[in-house]
């Protein structure tokens, strides 16, 4: 196999993975947070403002790693190093 | 595909003799929502009134202005004033500029990584100059050497990471909304773009928010004396005057 397709292949299936792997940990988690603060809600209403911001603020912590893996996803598809090093020195 | 609005050049700058500036979409847009913002509260403000009844303008302006009061005093359990300009500024920005992406052609400059990065620099910058201002230079510092000396790298790394948090989240969500869009335009067109759209209003919304929240958390824990700091160094208290009304 060539430079260019073994690179292109091996970024394709690694970004697949990363996002696969990458998003069941934080969904494991946001759902976990928010099933906990839905119990917490039911148990005290009239913290519900408090409980609301809270959970918003960490289910954005918890997504973040999910979106980091996503953002890898996105350079290895549309901004790979390796592809464009690859081209240039083929080009030049 | 674009996935980031920094590789469109819009047009360029050119100065005599010292060469062009490449001006992107990013500046562009961003240009937009700076004027929009400007321009809205002036034309708000110019015309304003202490009747009992305002204009419709200038009632969501007090909303909105008595609504990030209320959050930052919630949040940071301190009086909001100081950090009212700040915070605020960093919300209305991000909402705006997320709230126009669904006007065509508009690409948000949220959703490129400098933009975001510049705002988490902002905060970054904001943390200490806000502990400072409040605490003076020693309670300051001495933050960082909390519970011990020996965590002083890993609060170091710790203020780091979490501004690069800070920019990449924002970043990821609003450019994750503009690039599932133009996928699904290419494999589902019509109705579920549509969808993902509304979608992303919400996420872009909850994002303003929670860039400002974390804004504020950040500021807090550095402008709140800790619980247990005044028994510890109740001595290093006394001995500066910014931190000793406290």
């Amino acid at each position: 196999m060539t430079d260019i397709g073994l690179i292109g292949a091996v970024s394709i299936v690694i970004a697949g993975l990363t996002i696969a792997v990458g998003s069941i940990g934080p969904a494991l988690g946001e759902a976990r947070a928010a099933s906990q603060a839905l119990q917490a809600i039911a148990q005290q209403p009239d913290e519900a403002n408090t409980i609301t911001r809270t959970l918003f603020v960490s289910l954005a912590m918890i997504e973040s790693t999910a979106i980091y893996c996503f953002v890898v996803t996105m350079i290895l598809i549309f901004a790979n190093p390796f592809w464009d090093a690859v081209l240039k020195r083929a080009g030049g | 595909m674009r996935i980031s609005p920094d590789q469109f050049v819009v047009f360029e700058l050119s100065f005599e003799g010292v060469g062009t500036i490449p001006v992107n979409a990013t500046i562009v847009f961003t240009w937009v929502v700076m004027a929009l913002l400007v321009v809205g509260a002036r034309l708000v403000t110019m015309r304003i009134s202490s009747q009992l009844v305002p204009s419709g303008a200038q009632n969501f302006l007090e909303v909105l202005i008595e609504g990030l009061n209320n959050q930052i005093r919630e949040v940071s359990q301190q009086p909001a004033a100081p950090y009212l300009a700040f915070i605020g500024t960093l919300f209305l920005f991000i909402a705006t500029s997320n709230l126009l992406a669904i006007v065509p052609g508009f690409t948000p400059p949220t959703g490129s990584l400098s933009t975001t990065t510049a705002l988490a620099l902002c905060v970054l910058i904001a943390v200490p100059i806000y502990g400072i201002s409040r605490r003076g230079v020693f309670a300051y510092a001495r933050n960082y050497l909390r519970p011990t000396p020996l965590m002083l790298p890993f609060n170091i790394i710790s203020e780091i990471s979490r501004t690069i948090a800070l920019a990449i989240r924002l970043y990821g969500n609003v450019m994750s909304g503009t690039v599932v869009v133009a996928i699904l335009i290419s494999i589902a067109p019509f109705f579920f773009p549509i969808l993902l759209q509304l979608l992303g209003l919400l996420t872009g919304m909850i994002q303003a928010y929670i860039f400002a929240v974390l804004a504020t958390v950040y500021i807090a824990s550095a402008t709140a004396p800790r619980a247990g700091e005044n028994a510890a160094v109740g001595a290093a208290q006394s001995t500066s005057p910014g931190s000793a009304e406290e």
